[in-house]
């Protein structure tokens, strides 16, 4: 079944890249199909089985060494999410059929390379499909014309070349040391605990530290982010970046972590640090979309700490507030769209009482700013209360109250933000605003709907989140 | 001193080369130097086929396209390359300080490990290793260069009025 993953977006690739250039509009519609049934089906996967011995000729065909777990469902979930918010938004925000076609082919591919970072098991496998995602990434930052566009795919793809640089000498080193690279081998070449395979482990998380823009690693990410078009800026804040460095980190970090160590204080330091540094640098912005790029880093921050916390629930609350950001922070970058598109600025200070003229835009960020800082009965209050119970049962009580006093940060930043944006006096060049269009609205909608759905089932999903082996 | 030495120096000085110099096309011909150099080391681990793709690719194909790349450019005065030599010197002159430390540190050490990579698995031939073993990664490379292709599709394709 796991080879599906990766063949059926690569059929779609294929199927819309035959359409006849007249029929080129109509291939998000095959993308959009394609990412709801990849999330409705991942969805569903725990509960109904499926047979797929037909394929097998086919997988043996293919020899792929492909594995599918709690893990890589969740990943599936939040990348099919954040696809279909990102091929909506990019139907209201792209001008040109050419950029629609381009900008599905590429989401295609970064959704391959997702689920193969999601399903594989050893470690230049992941560095191929992390390098699949990401330059594709790199391309999609550069769809939007302009020198500032190219700058930040610049900056994003030169840091990915350090990440890069990194992750393969680590390898090499795995290689040199052990003779394989299979999850597995890591474990064992950790347990051995030689200082070659700790010099192999720092280069990886180095790597990763990069890819996840943790800080001091983050420069590319406020570029790349705020500078790309508002539908890739979805994509990107929403999936890419986790996927690329914080769920390889979730993959790793346990096996990490077994052995005897400072994989453990690493993960809670830069985890600290980013988040505690991502949030200040967020209250100092003025630009909406640059705000919410460093508020995801010190987000991204947030769930490595939770990696270092108690090893029965640190993965769980990890996995959560993953799903949490996603969701949250893609429709805040939607909210930030339907604002960039009706008013053609992003400066937060030329706002203010906008709240009149776009309400359903004003009232999903609020759901959004107000999940992400931990309010309940929202999603991610479940989330950040879980990586504090976390941290507290592992003994972490200094990071623990790191994370409650970040929080607080937060919430700081994104009320200034609701402030500034939507409350006060509007101003008089914004009276002829109106309301965004559909489909803006549709997946700010459902996005929020689906944070307060999270929110309000959490007592019955966390049974599910526990005893799913995450 | 030995062949290998000699290579690896030579490797390392067209690399500073190719990061210091301030003219384009120089920087091109360093990287290729370097690509060559690093071909001979493949070829004397015995990784036959490994540096003959660094030949034909990193030394010769890439080499072509940086090449028809630059000659699209616009030539620099000769006053502007004087102030862009003092920028660039001022800003790289650590490096080839760096290299040398580095160098005269690995000197002394003599590693325990094998230097010639275990094998993956299978017989150690190179097509069964990646025809065989490792089918996913020639998977995502060719991922890889569809992206290449939109990327090239992205940089360089003007928009025309029946794209809207």
């Amino acid at each position: 079944m796991s080879d599906i993953l990766l063949l059926l977006p690569f059929l779609a690739l294929i199927v819309i890249n035959v359409l006849p250039r007249s029929a080129r509009g109509g291939a998000w519609v095959v993308c959009l199909v394609l990412f709801a049934v990849q999330t409705v089906g991942a969805c569903l996967q725990p509960f109904v089985t499926l047979d797929w011995s037909m394929l097998q000729p086919l997988e043996k065909a293919l020899g792929f060494t492909l594995v599918v777990d709690p893990l890589s469902i969740m990943l599936f979930i939040t990348a099919g999410i954040a696809g279909m918010a990102a091929l909506l938004v990019g139907r209201a925000t792209h001008d040109t059929t050419r950029a629609q076609f381009t900008f599905a082919n590429l989401l295609l591919i970064a959704l391959i390379g997702m689920n193969g970072i999601a399903m594989v098991r050893d470690l230049f496998s992941l560095y191929v499909f992390i390098e699949v995602t990401s330059v594709s990434a790199v391309i999609l930052v550069a769809l939007r014309d302009g020198k500032e566009a190219y700058e930040g795919a610049w900056k994003y793809l030169l840091l990915s070349a350090v990440a890069t640089v990194l992750m393969l000498t680590s390898i090499a080193l795995f290689l040199l040391g052990t003779g394989g690279i299979t999850y597995a081998d890591l474990a064992t070449a950790l347990a051995s605990g030689t200082p070659m395979a700790w010099i192999a482990v720092t280069l990886f998380l180095a790597g990763l530290f990069v890819k996840s823009a943790m800080i001091p690693f983050h420069g590319w990410l406020a570029d790349a982010y705020s500078e790309a078009s508002p539908a890739v800026s979805v994509f990107l804040a929403g999936i890419v970046t986790k996927a690329t460095g914080i769920f390889a980190l979730m993959r790793l970090a346990p096996a990490m972590m077994e052995a005897a160590g400072p994989v453990r204080e690493i993960l809670l330091v830069a985890g600290a640090v980013t988040a505690i540094g991502g949030a200040f640098l967020s209250l100092t912005q003025s630009d909406m979309k640059r705000m919410l790029a460093y508020s995801s880093i010190s987000q991204m921050g947030y769930i490595v700490m939770a990696l270092g916390g108690d090893a029965k629930l640190a993965l769980a609350a990890a996995a959560l507030h993953f799903f949490n950001h996603t969701v949250s922070k893609a429709q805040l970058f939607a909210n930030a769209a339907a604002l960039e598109t009706r008013l053609g600025t992003r400066d937060m200070d030329r706002m203010g009482g906008l709240g009149a003229r776009m309400p359903v835009t004003a009232g999903t960020s609020a759901v959004a700013t107000l999940s992400i800082a931990g309010l309940p009965p929202l999603a991610g209050f479940w989330s950040k209360l879980l990586i504090v119970i976390a941290l507290w049962t592992a003994g972490q009580h200094t990071f623990a109250i790191i994370a409650i006093l970040t929080s607080l940060v937060t919430l700081a930043y994104f009320l200034s933000l609701q402030r500034r944006v939507f409350f006060g006096t509007l101003r008089a060049e914004w009276d002829t605003v109106r309301e965004a269009g559909a489909s803006l609205l549709v997946p700010t909608i459902a996005l929020a709907f689906i944070t307060v759905a999270v929110g309000l089932a959490f007592p019955v999903l966390l049974p599910i989140l526990l005893g799913g082996g995450i | 001193m030995t062949i290998m030495t000699i290579v690896l120096v030579l490797m390392v000085l067209a690399a500073l080369w190719a990061s210091m110099t301030t003219l384009l096309l120089r920087a091109t011909i360093g990287l290729a130097l370097t690509s060559a150099m690093l071909a001979v080391v493949m070829f004397s681990l015995g990784a036959t086929l490994a540096a003959i793709l660094e030949l034909s690719v990193c030394a010769g194909l890439i080499s072509v396209v940086f090449v028809s790349v630059i000659s699209l450019t616009q030539t620099k005065t000769f006053k502007d390359i004087l102030q862009h030599r003092k920028g660039r010197l001022a800003r790289f002159w650590p490096l080839p300080v760096v290299m040398l430390g580095a160098g005269i540190a690995l000197s002394f050490v003599h590693s325990p490990v094998q230097i010639a990579l275990p094998l993956p698995g299978g017989d150690g031939d190179v097509r069964t290793v990646l025809w065989n073993l490792r089918q996913l990664d020639l998977f995502g490379q060719i991922l890889i260069l569809l992206a290449g292709v939109f990327g090239v599709m992205v940089f360089f394709k003007r928009e025309s009025k029946d794209d809207n």
